[in-house]
């Protein structure tokens, strides 16, 4: 591997802030108590964790020494995983909520945005 | 060659975010958390093959995870129609 400094310094970031946001939704989800605050975790700190190794992983691909022109194969991943991410969550919310219709809370007062005691 | 002595760091920060995840799988209460480890153990195990993809200089782990980012999200959804709906093709 023989990368400019600037590149491996760039590199170097996103491969650390990408695996720590994947393991702090990955805790989150291990960690937390109920399904709607374990949901928090994975669409969110870990979809960025995911995005930041692919951008990582783009840029290794295009500026590697025998590389062949742009690497832009893992924009289609990074596109894909950010728009499936809130459907799936979205689609998982629906199903708890089903499973467990306890779980919704109340509607809002009638009168429409008024603060109540 | 940061990047070098980082990337078996990276490998193992993941490696145990799936084994967190693998807990959750086999721990979580509801069908609904089963689910939810599944949808994030097929995210976590994309990046992982990409990480490796770059550890061994290689592009054939690429197509691997594109096809792994696919059909896990129809497994999510298809899961959970199956939980809302009862049914998946209706």
């Amino acid at each position: 591997m023989q990368l400019p400094v600037l590149l491996d310094v760039v590199l170097a970031v996103l491969l650390v802030v990408g695996a720590a946001f994947s393991l702090i939704g990955s805790w989150g989800l291990a960690k937390l108590g109920d399904f709607f605050k374990r949901l928090h975790g994975p669409t969110k700190a870990s979809t960025l964790g995911v995005g930041c190794v692919l951008i990582a992983s783009m840029l290794y691909f295009t500026f590697r020494a025998d590389s062949s022109g742009v690497s832009l194969h893992e924009l289609l991943i990074t596109l894909f995983v950010f728009l499936t991410a809130p459907i799936s969550a979205h689609l998982l919310v629906k199903a708890a909520l089903v499973l467990d219709p306890g779980a919704r809370p109340p509607p809002p007062a009638e009168g429409g945005g008024t603060t109540e005691a | 060659m940061i990047v070098a002595t980082l990337l078996p760091f990276a490998i193992g920060a993941f490696t145990l975010a799936l084994l967190l995840n693998l807990y959750r799988l086999l721990r979580g209460p509801g069908l609904a958390d089963r689910i939810l480890a599944l949808d994030t153990l097929y995210i976590n195990s994309l990046a992982l093959l990409i990480l490796v993809g770059i550890r061994f200089d290689t592009a054939v782990f690429f197509e691997a995870a594109l096809v792994i980012a696919a059909l896990g999200f129809v497994g999510t959804v298809a899961l959970s129609k199956f939980v809302v709906r009862g049914d998946i093709v209706e």
